[in-house]
């Protein structure tokens, strides 16, 4: 490759106030044509590198290099209104979040079309023109109806769309995607990114990928740098670095994600039943007119029937909206049922009712997936955990509490000071471990795991996996794992239900499902998963 | 001794402050919260100037009967009584040695004259104003300084020597040091005021020519008054009303909103309108309890209070009542409940310290406007009792005033500066005590 690249970036540094740096003398080129990622776990400086190149950060970051060069012209000595003229037109951004980076109030036509009017000049006929275009080449259906529609009358999927045709507006040499399908589904994340793929082949642009996870990026880029703590730990040739990883971070990062694989040999035990559900219900009444009627229902969850044995783990997997996170809620009674019975160890749980259903609390617990709102900022660590305890075993007195807080925190491999600190000094790893005890504080036969890795990286999920495993041997709970991550299903799952649409499509242990689906969408689901390309053969 | 409805009230709420400061100070998880606020030179700053004007309205709510004049008087007024006495026959500038404006006089020879005539008090022991005035007023005011501030610096430089090597001090050596100088300040310059008062208008003197000093000082009992028992009032109301709408939805959420729409939709003026007017029928009719004049602005007073703080808790109600939507779908608040944790804790643990922000930010500004809406209500007559010193009343005054050329500026400056300082220093302390309470600003 010889050609002159798009972008190159030498020496470059970003620092907030007097901190450390955030990214720290980094260089790295881009070539046209050419997909380039940047990996790293959350807060390695990715985006901020990103968001540094096009000089969008807030004013008290100090931004330092040798050079940052995008086809000949040196970003960091223009001045603010020439590189205006730059940003949407030689670079382009996509960022994770397709909701909050469109207007709600602008049809998606106008929103394309603001940026064709900022830097063409073109009649009004023209613009019309080539948005629909524009859309056409996103593929989205039906593109001239879809141009006079707001975005909240669009999936997340088609939003992610449109961001990728306002970028293509400007006919960009370089595109920045950070992130692009972190909030999207497995399904629709093919979509998108064999979208970009071919947009990328036609138009010749360089790309340029910014993302935490391992397998997309080695589905997607040619060239990948992988970032740690602000600094550039390796670079190379996509195939080279998952074939030998040189820098033992890579090799940990590379060692942490899940593997499909995984679940071959398990091995399969009886054990008695601890939960059954028959044919359950969970409706949302949708109300109208002033007396509020009900006209209709939103079935979330569409009668559903298993059962969880002591000790055992069963995954829920679904895409978002499917009814899963409902389901767990309704289980502990959170969301009222519609029909259908909640059975544990012969009683009805969600019959139950005031005192009763108070006292049966203890037996059924959840663990959240965002660890920062699961935890009330104005608690201490320790009287979040004893909060369980002092409301279903008063008769516990403070001193007994307090011994049983340290020994919790030590169960989930936390030091015992961190009962007298608050949630917030705590990275997002530690605080779903404060989580997991405060559940485990009430000595419950059962867990509901809702998402609790998503929001965390891959080696961080990797032991809060083995954390939950461990906490299984050892006191036999069983869990409800929610999860969209079919990889993670197969670290921790004996049993996986797949659903779709309130409904349980396929049922099964964790090897039949995963390795030799029998339903049409299980498979569809199995397929856009990214995997890691190259991997040890 | 005489007690006032609203002395009463002001010592009841004293007594509820000095329990709960008692009660912080003694409980160890508030030392952190407490040291930050020590540590913060604005807000320890800003304390001792309201802690200043806070007195000032203790003292003047402290009311007995005169000796001399069966009158009742506060202590503040016992103190200040050079001020209080020394009243002119109507408008004079600060400082000034005669009046604003011309009169007819008749000179010793029988002859009329039509120029401004001596003051009564302001500046009546100087024999030639015009030459003397500039040197006198600096020899009185520079006199008060010196003999304030020498035993005022001996006494904070022994208490600061005597407290600099204690450890665990709530308070940072920085912001001891900002306090001791605020309090230096604060106690010279009243030194120096009441120096001068006694033998100038430092602020001039109003229509009736009562001194704009002592109307400005009088007036930071009404505000204080205003703006906390109004509060008092209101607080129950919007947080019990906002966080049960907001949690429990439904049926009670419905009445709630239904009660404070229909608050809402009749004009608040109207409404305090009428009341006042009730109570004045009233007031009339049992003319046998209210036997003095300050009796009745009192009751009057205490009657603006209530009805500003019956109206004025449909605001925060909203605000809570959106902000509690919100916390109840909170994961810790699902969590709480998932762990059995009885609905009425979680209202205390978990919703309650979260809006709590939101009610001390409002808190303060209300506080500010509740001082505005008194001046705004004197204005058409429905506000304090026209006898009841009050910014309100001072301001509602200047609308004459500013348009008389040349223009009689000291009353509203005067009540300005007051109700500035007043509402600048309750802004800095709030934001400090809120910086404080929320564990994610820790730094």
């Amino acid at each position: 490759m010889n050609r002159s690249p798009v972008l190159e970036v030498k020496n470059l540094t970003v620092k907030f106030g007097s901190d450390n740096p955030v990214v720290d003398a980094i260089g790295f080129e881009v070539h046209a044509g050419e997909t380039f990622a940047i990996v790293g776990e959350s807060g390695s400086g990715k985006s901020i590198t990103a968001l540094s190149i096009l000089r969008l950060l807030p004013v008290n970051a100090s931004v330092v290099a040798d050079e940052v060069n995008l086809n000949g012209v040196d970003l960091l000595r223009k001045a603010e209104y020439e590189l205006c003229k730059i940003r949407g037109r030689r670079v382009a951004l996509i960022f994770q979040d397709p909701m909050s980076s469109l207007n709600p109030v602008m049809t998606v036509g106008e929103q394309i079309a603001e940026v064709l009017k900022l830097h063409f000049s073109m009649t009004k006929k023209a613009i019309r023109q080539r948005v629909i275009e524009l859309l056409t080449r996103v593929e989205i259906p039906e593109p001239e109806k879809r141009a006079g529609e707001y975005p909240h009358q669009l999936s997340g999927g088609q939003r992610q769309r449109v961001m990728i045709a306002i970028a293509l507006a400007g006919e960009p040499d370089l595109l920045i995607a950070d992130e692009p399908t972190t909030a999207l589904d497995v399904t629709i994340q093919a979509q998108i990114l064999a979208l970009l793929k071919a947009i990328q082949h036609k138009t010749g642009m360089a790309l340029w990928l910014i993302s935490h996870d391992l397998a997309l990026v080695s589905t997607m880029a040619d060239r990948i740098a992988v970032m740690q703590k602000g600094k550039i730990v390796e670079t190379g040739r996509s195939a080279s670095i998952f074939q030998n990883p040189t820098h033992p971070y890579t090799r940990k990062l590379l060692d942490a994600l899940p593997s499909m694989d995984s679940c071959l040999g398990h091995k399969r035990e009886e054990k008695p039943s601890l939960l059954k559900i028959d044919e359950f219900k969970v409706y949302y009444p949708i109300r109208k007119g002033i007396f509020k009627r009900v006209v209709g229902h939103v079935r979330a969850v569409d009668g559903v029937s298993f059962e969880i044995e002591h000790g055992k783990t069963l995954a829920l997997v679904g895409e978002s909206g499917c009814g899963k996170t409902t389901l767990g809620k309704s289980l502990l009674n959170l969301i009222p049922a519609y029909s259908g019975q909640v059975i544990m160890d012969g009683i009805a749980l969600n019959k139950l009712t005031g005192e009763a259903l108070r006292r049966k609390r203890a037996d059924i617990q959840i663990v959240f997936q965002d660890p920062f709102s699961s935890m009330n900022p104005r608690m201490l660590v320790s009287e979040i955990i004893d909060e369980g305890i002092r409301a279903l075993y008063p008769e516990v007195d403070a001193v007994d509490r307090h011994a049983r807080v340290i020994d919790l925190l030590e169960r989930v491999d936390l030091p015992p000071d961190s009962a007298h600190r608050y949630p917030h000094e705590f990275s997002g790893g530690q605080r779903q471990r404060i989580c997991i005890a405060r559940a485990l504080a009430v000595q419950p036969k059962m867990i509901v795991c809702d998402e609790p890795t998503s929001a965390l990286d891959v080696s961080v999920q990797a032991q809060i996996i083995e954390l939950l495993k461990d906490l299984q041997k050892e006191q036999g709970v069983s869990y409800l794992f929610i999860t969209h991550d079919l990889g993670v299903v197969a670290e921790i799952a004996d049993e996986v239900a797949v659903m779709y649409r309130g409904k349980i499509v396929e049922h099964g242990e964790v090897e039949q499902v995963l390795l030799n689906p029998k339903n049409a969408y299980t498979r569809e689901l199995l397929a856009a998963v990214p995997r890691l390309q190259n991997k040890d053969v | 001794m005489v007690v006032l409805w609203t002395d009463a009230l002001i010592f009841v709420l004293l007594i509820g402050m000095i329990v709960l400061s008692v009660y912080m100070l003694r409980n160890p998880r508030m030392t952190r919260p407490l040291r930050q606020i020590g540590t913060s030179k604005t807000g320890m700053v800003s304390l001792t100037v309201l802690l200043f004007f806070v007195a000032v309205g203790l003292l003047d709510s402290m009311h007995f009967h005169s000796k001399d004049s069966n009158e009742i008087v506060s202590v503040l007024d016992q103190w200040l009584s050079p001020i209080r006495l020394h009243g002119e026959k109507t408008y004079s500038a600060p400082f000034a040695a005669h009046l604003f404006g011309k009169e007819l006089m008749v000179l010793e020879d029988g002859g009329p004259v039509w120029a401004y005539p001596r003051l009564q008090y302001g500046g009546a022991h100087l024999d030639d104003p015009e030459s003397e005035l500039f040197y006198d007023v600096l020899m009185k005011a520079s006199f008060g300084f010196i003999k304030s501030a020498i035993p005022a610096a001996i006494v904070l430089v022994l208490l600061v020597q005597k407290f600099r090597h204690r450890q665990n001090a709530l308070i940072s050596q920085a912001s001891a040091k900002a306090v001791a100088w605020t309090i230096f300040w604060i106690v010279t310059l009243c030194a120096t005021l009441l120096e001068l008062s006694s033998y100038y208008h430092v602020l001039g003197t109003d229509k009736v020519g009562e001194d704009v000093l002592y109307q400005a000082i009088k007036s930071i009992r009404t505000g204080l008054v205003i703006g906390t028992l109004t509060t008092l009032i209101m607080l129950p109301l919007a947080i019990v009303f906002g966080i049960l709408a907001g949690f429990f939805r439904g049926w009670v959420d419905d009445t709630i909103q239904y009660l404070y729409t229909t608050l809402n939709s009749i004009p608040s003026v109207l409404l305090i309108a009428a009341s006042i007017l009730v109570v004045q029928v009233y007031m009339a009719k049992n003319e046998e309890q209210f036997t003095s004049l300050i009796v009745r602005a009192d009751m009057r007073l205490l009657f603006l209070c209530i009805i500003l703080g019956v109206t004025s808790w449909t605001g925060l109600c909203r605000m809570l009542r959106a902000e509690t939507l919100k916390l109840r779908e909170m994961e810790y608040v699902q969590a709480a409940s998932a762990l059995g944790v009885r609905r009425r804790i979680i209202l205390f643990r978990h919703i309650l310290p979260n809006v709590m922000h939101i009610v001390l930010i409002s808190v303060v500004l209300d506080f500010s406007s509740l001082v505005l809406a008194e001046a705004v209500l004197s204005y058409i007559n429905i506000g304090v009792d026209p006898t009841t010193h009050s910014w309100g009343n001072m301001i509602n005054g200047a609308r004459l005033e500013m348009a008389r050329e040349p223009v009689v500026w000291w009353s509203l400056t005067a009540s300005f500066l007051f109700m500035f300082t007043l509402v600048l220093a309750a802004n800095l302390f709030a934001d400090s005590v809120r910086d404080a309470f929320d564990p994610r600003r820790m730094g």
